[in-house]
């Protein structure tokens, strides 16, 4: 249990990619079956643990302990798993001779009934250490928060073995905790386990953008060119009775798009991008499709007011005939065939954007006739569909972002090797009538610059702090004094928890504007208009 | 006599009427008796000092050699007349030099912790539990949740973080007296022999705790003068402080370390951008604390700078009289 809660402690407090993934493999390698299996799982949140409540909780820990003092630390510390892990009390030489394992705790949380749950944790509570009680705690009251994604925890899996992440995503949906046969392939103890489950995730194909000098050689007649929607991309599968949505890391999205799985009355696996709307009338923005996103559950209004469609672009399979080697000509005629057959209110053809040469293309992207188009995808005639991100069959040629003038507002030092540099940028705009213009905040954003920029604008904060909270320094910024920043962004949602109303989409820096004033940096009514175009 | 005749609050620090001193004052004064070197307890510009000579050697090599009108050094254990009223100085277990100050007159012994802990230290000499009418005590971490680890397990971490991560250097930040000697002690009990790094604040107050006998090993110091050194993989030692600065950007990609009991919040450790805590605390933590109160054999407790009312409950619940000694000016410089 004490490895665990190491590294639950390393991983939240470790921010970069590589750290967390030299921390998962290290424990991958270190700790033997089943924990490292069971501690994978509860990353990935495939652990199933009945819950226990926090006024449980608190219950448990006031009947040891005297209520005031309880308060005094809870009001303290702020968290209360984190509380109750620390003030547990401890009867000296009641504590076993060794910690209980991950294994035994959770054979133990899984085996209590709901009834007797409060008093199997209590008594695991009673055996642990204060790490271990930590730990305990965030899997029976569930979501760890440890800023590890499934997608994350799963190229761990790859580094471990040294195989393609591709193969465990593959793999993914046909496995469950705790990986004891996947572990085994992947030390080389024994062979990759065979897939007999049904409608598993096939791995997705990616594109790369389009770089300078790219098109010049390559020919038109080559490729073939779609609108690229901003939607969610999504794989339909629907194989012997099962049927599945899954986004591009593989992970399950079904539960959240429970109209859209029930009009796939086929088998096959379809490849497309997830939008709201009726297909046969409009398309809904992406601000529509956002009241669908991150949903554990959907009510019948929302699904009525915000319909899920697939607009679909590739298919991979029918039957169990495998499409994945033919060439995207071949595969385009079979899926043109086949949309027909489906429900034209949930699934509608992506349609090819004609073009003849490179500069007709380049109009058309900068002009698209769609607010949820986001540029144009190229993809070539003869490329058979291949996992990954390979270089050259498919192009994404993306619409030029918008930017805006803002002021830099904030600054927050770094973490690892900007650890000693204000990084990261919280930036605002003008609002209120003449006179009395005040800063809005309207984003953050911590690259775009270069190594020589940061600096500059480090140096720009020390020399300009206001006003300091732990690691965030407030900046001069007002009429007649602050740094405007030209920030680049992909596109803007209406925002409730935004005091200026909107919240960019991948906001970065793409210019230091040292030589205008601050008072001529651009206006809120500047974004509200892009909101309602 | 009545307690509170015998040591009171004054705004200066705790007064002493019989005796005509102050123990820990903030502001200069006549006549100081000081228990431990850390800044917010010793300060400069009193007439006269009394301390232990490890107290007033540290204090020399903070302040300059006139710090203070006259000194005097106790020695630990030995009784020394103020008026009529007998003062003695007894081990802390802190930082080197540390000290609890006993005050008795007329049947009445009231013992000032300073500040203290129980934990083992090989940079100090243990503390030793006085008996008592009342017992000073401290409350950094005067509260249930401050239940300090083993330092050694904490050690056992930054090295193991040292291994899994080789190309990295590991700045550990540490008070620059007590807590940075005694996590380099620590390394090198944990058979660390690798040269240290350090910090120039770190550098003569760590050379005085090797001419104490205390062997901290190899210490660099942590500069770039000799063109390009190279810290990959190093662990360097240095004030908190710095590792914001801008003279941290000399490190390969850094990971930054916390060595103090604040770092048992995880909070706290996220707010600092800390990516390793080390909970090693020069305090008492709360078993500590109870445990000292009931050792000391006390009557009554008055509980000084840190979280008062949860200690002051516990004392109540346990049916000690308690009262929280409202005393200003000391923060938690050490630790």
């Amino acid at each position: 249990m004490n490895r665990f809660a190491e590294l639950l402690d390393r991983l939240v407090l470790t921010p970069s990619r590589n750290g967390k993934l030299t921390l998962l493999v290290d424990y991958f390698r270190t700790v033997e079956d089943p924990d490292r299996g069971l501690a994978l799982a509860a990353i990935t949140g495939d652990l199933s643990i009945a819950a226990v409540k926090p006024a449980m909780l608190r219950m448990l820990v006031t009947e040891r302990m005297d209520p005031v003092l309880f308060g005094y630390s809870y009001d303290y510390v702020g968290d209360l798993a984190e509380t109750v892990s620390l003030v547990w009390p401890q009867t000296p030489g009641k504590l076993p001779n060794r910690e209980p394992t991950l294994g035994e705790v959770v054979a133990k949380l899984q085996a209590a009934s709901r009834s007797d749950g409060p008093k199997v944790l209590a008594s695991l509570l009673d055996s642990a250490g204060i790490s271990a009680r930590f730990a305990i705690i965030k899997l029976v009251t569930g979501g760890l928060r440890i800023g590890v994604s499934a997608r994350l925890a799963k190229q761990a899996l790859a580094d471990f073995g040294k195989v393609d992440v591709a193969e465990i995503e593959e793999l993914w949906h046909g496995l469950s905790p705790p990986y004891t046969a996947l572990f085994a392939w992947l030390e080389g103890k024994a062979d990759k386990p065979k897939n007999t489950a049904m409608a598993l995730f096939r791995p997705v194909m990616l594109s790369n953008p389009v770089g300078d000098g790219d098109l010049e050689k390559l020919d038109p007649a080559d490729y073939a060119a779609e609108w690229k929607w901003d939607g969610i991309r999504v794989q339909a599968v629907a194989e012997g009775g099962i049927r599945r949505l899954y986004s591009r890391t593989g992970d399950d999205v079904s539960g959240a798009f429970p109209d859209l799985a029930d009009a796939m009355h086929f088998s096959a696996t379809l490849d497309g991008e997830l939008l709201v709307g009726d297909p046969r009338e409009a398309t809904g923005t992406f601000s529509d499709l956002q009241q669908r996103l991150n949903r554990k559950t959907v009510t019948p209004k929302m699904q009525q007011q915000y319909p899920a469609f697939m607009r679909c672009y590739d298919l991979l399979q029918i039957g169990d005939e495998d499409l994945r080697a033919l060439s995207f000509r071949e595969r385009r005629g079979r899926l043109e065939a086949f949309v027909k057959t489906l429900d034209p209110g949930r699934f509608d053809l992506s349609p090819f954007v004609a073009f003849a040469d490179w500069q007709t293309l380049e109009d058309l992207r900068r002009a698209p006739p769609h607010p949820i188009i986001e540029g144009v995808m190229l993809k070539r005639w003869d490329s058979p569909y291949v996992a990954g991100r390979p270089k050259g069959p498919w192009f994404k040629w993306k619409r030029d972002p918008h930017t805006v003038d803002a002021v830099l507002m904030y600054a927050q030092r770094g973490h690892g090797k900007r650890s000693s540099f204000y990084s990261d940028y919280t930036f605002g705009v003008w609002s209120g009538a003449e006179g009395e213009e005040e800063l809005v905040p309207v984003g953050k954003a911590y690259f775009g610059f270069t190594d020589e920029e940061l600096k500059q604008i480090d140096k720009y904060v020390r020399d300009n702090t206001v006003e300091r909270f732990g690691p965030v320094r407030s900046v001069r910024a007002d009429r007649d004094n602050g740094l405007v920043l030209e920030v680049a962004f992909e596109g803007l949602n209406r925002s409730t928890r935004h005091k200026s109303g909107v919240a960019m989409r991948f906001p970065r820096i793409s210019r230091l504007r040292w030589d205008k004033p601050a008072n001529e940096a651009d206006r809120i009514e500047t974004l509200q208009a892009l909101l309602d175009r | 006599m009545r307690a509170s005749d015998l040591l009171h609050p004054r705004p200066e620090g705790l007064y002493c009427p019989p005796g005509d001193f102050f123990i820990d004052p903030v502001r200069p004064v006549g006549r100081a008796l000081i228990t431990h070197g850390h800044s917010d307890h010793a300060r400069s510009g009193h007439r006269s000092v009394l301390a232990t000579q490890q107290t007033l050697d540290i204090m020399g090599l903070r302040y300059g050699e006139d710090f203070a009108g006259t000194t005097q050094a106790a020695r630990l254990g030995e009784t020394i007349a103020l008026d009529g009223v007998s003062v003695s100085f007894h081990p802390a277990g802190h930082v080197l030099g540390s000290a609890q100050i006993s005050v008795e007159h007329q049947g009445m012994r009231i013992v000032a912790s300073g500040d203290y802990k129980r934990r083992k230290d090989a940079t100090c000499a243990p503390f030793e539990p006085i008996r008592c009418d009342v017992f000073i005590t401290e409350a950094t971490f005067g509260l249930p949740v401050f239940r300090h680890p083993p330092d050694t397990e904490e050690i056992a971490r930054l090295l193991k973080s040292a291994a899994q991560f080789p190309q990295r250097s590991h700045l550990v930040g540490a008070y620059a007296l007590g807590k940075a000697q005694r996590v380099m002690r620590l390394l090198r009990d944990a058979g660390y022999d690798r040269p240290l790094y350090i910090h120039g604040a770190l550098a003569r107050l760590s050379e005085y705790y090797q001419s104490q006998g205390i062997d901290l090993g190899i210490l660099e110091p942590a500069t770039v003068e000799g063109g390009k050194d190279d810290f990959t993989g190093a662990i360097v030692v240095g004030p908190p402080s710095a590792f914001a600065d801008r003279w941290a950007r000399r490190f390969p990609d850094p990971i930054s370390c916390f060595a103090s009991g604040w770092m048992r919040i995880r909070q706290r450790a996220k707010q600092g951008g800390v990516e390793l805590p080390l909970i090693i605390s020069d305090h008492a933590d709360w078993d500590e604390l109870t445990a000292t109160i009931k050792e000391t054999g006390a009557e009554e407790i008055w509980v000084t700078h840190g979280r008062e009312e949860a200690l002051v409950r516990w004392c109540e619940l346990e049916g000690i009289a308690a009262r929280p000694l409202h005393l200003v000016g000391y923060e938690d410089e050490g630790d």
